[in-house]
């Protein structure tokens, strides 16, 4: 599904990525681990095309990737979860929050509400819908990013820290929700219980590469 | 801080088209601020109290705002009776009492304070957010819909940023005195703010970019016009007249 060739990636004159090569399959459960500052989030931003590499492939769903036009399929396709909640809830209330993907999706109103109702409810979260997005808890505001994310009905999932500053309760419900799921994804944690729980393969970054320890 | 103070609410007011309130505001607020004359200006304080009234929100907190208003307003009165030439009415020493600038102040105080009433009982009645549907239907560009809109969604982030970096200073034995290390603190500060602000409006749009954003804003709700919301604006237009031909 994902492909990535010998991909290069610079901040000023560090290379972050030095010929990394990626490829995710469905049905993988891919733990992505490795030091802070590795390039974790850099090479997740390359997949939604956030960040451009400066040489190398990205191939997504079978298409070569370059522009910034290649990539506008792939994010009803990809959902991506941000570390900080706050980036991705910025409609005023819930509703519109969970509803802004499936509506830039081309979705009607109508449809877009029945998406949120039955997005909401498969994550325990019936009742949100009217709720102000800035004056939810954190895990509260964790979990309805997770709603924003999985009613654009993807295919693989990205989840940066999904766990960080969660208590035990929410986290449990993250693990819950990640198990039942048949998705694919990718998990950056440095939780080792969390991704034993969750994931079936995992990948480490170090020195620019990937590998599987 | 809380812009919102006022929104919550169930009555004829609150439940007004925010589209009738943006209209009447708009009218009211122009017609005030072009009137000349104090007798008018006295008179138009009637309808946005009347509002207020409808309204039903707390008199108090309402006088508060206004004195936060009226707090800018009173240096007027220290320097315009005294400087506007016309008719001297008083003396104190050398200082000489302007009939004209005494009324000039008058007619400023009214009109802001009338225009203030009435933002409070029509825009302040209304969620932030309605407001900027109704601008977005109202066919304003959607660039300034769009600027408004996320300077009141964010405007609480970097307000709690604000706090938490003044938090951590303070932790560390800042307090502020008129010297140059609070002067570069503060500079600091102001630049630590705007940098967070930049770098996290990016986030932002990456986020809404991943969400298949595309410079294009869909609405959820749509808002209908009942005869009611037509009949206030209607009304505000018309009592807005009214005051203009009125001398």
């Amino acid at each position: 599904m994902i492909h990535l060739r010998n991909v290069r990636f610079r901040y000023n004159s560090r290379y972050v990525l030095n010929g990394l090569d990626l490829r995710v399959s469905p049905g993988d459960r891919i733990g992505l681990v490795g030091p802070n500052g590795s390039g974790k989030t850099t090479l997740c931003q390359i997949i939604m095309g956030l960040l451009m590499p400066e040489s190398g492939d990205v191939e997504i769903f079978g298409k070569a990737r370059v522009e910034e036009r290649d990539f506008h399929d792939i994010r009803g396709r990809i959902g991506f979860l941000f570390q900080d909640a706050d980036d991705q809830l910025f409609c005023p209330t819930v509703l519109e929050d969970v509803a802004f993907g499936p509506l830039n999706m081309g979705k009607t109103p109508a449809e877009a509400k029945r998406i949120v109702s039955a997005t909401l409810a498969s994550l325990n979260l019936t009742g949100f819908e009217e709720r102000i997005t800035y004056q939810l808890s954190g895990g509260e505001k964790r979990l309805v990013s997770l709603a924003t994310v999985l009613a654009m009905e993807p295919d693989i999932l990205i989840l940066d820290e999904p766990t960080s500053g969660l208590d035990e309760a929410t986290t449990e419900r993250i693990v819950h929700i990640l198990n039942k799921s048949d998705l694919t994804f990718i998990l950056i944690s440095h939780d080792r219980e969390f991704l034993e729980r969750t994931t079936n393969k995992t990948l480490k970054i170090k020195d620019g590469i990937i590998y599987e320890p | 801080m809380d812009l919102e103070e006022f929104a919550l609410g169930d009555s004829c007011i609150h439940n007004l088209d925010p589209r009738a309130k943006i209209v009447s505001v708009f009218v009211f607020s122009t017609v005030v601020a072009l009137n000349p004359w104090v007798p008018t200006a006295a008179a138009a304080l009637v309808f946005p109290i009347i509002l207020i009234l409808a309204a039903r929100i707390s008199v108090r907190r309402v006088l508060a705002r206004l004195a936060v208003v009226n707090t800018f307003i009173l240096f007027l009165w220290f320097f315009l009776p005294f400087t506007f030439p016309g008719e001297v009415i008083y003396s104190l020493g050398p200082l000489e009492i302007h009939r004209e600038g005494l009324l000039y102040a008058l007619l400023i105080t009214l009109k802001s304070n009338s225009i203030v009433l009435m933002v409070i009982a029509l825009l302040g009645t209304s969620p932030v957010f309605n407001l900027v549907h109704a601008l977005s239907h109202m066919g304003f560009p959607d660039k300034l819909v769009h600027i408004f809109f996320f300077c009141f969604r964010y405007v609480h982030v970097i307000h709690e940023e604000y706090h938490r970096l003044a938090k951590a200073m303070k932790m560390r034995g800042f307090r502020p005195r008129t010297d140059i290390h609070t002067y570069r603190t503060y500079a600091y500060l102001v630049g630590m703010i705007l940098i967070r602000s930049f770098d996290r409006s990016q986030r932002i749009l990456a986020a809404m970019k991943c969400r298949g954003f595309r410079g294009r804003f869909y609405i959820l709700h749509h808002y209908k016009m009942k005869k009611y919301d037509y009949l206030v604006a209607i009304s505000s237009v018309v009592i807005s007249a009214a005051l203009l031909v009125a001398k």
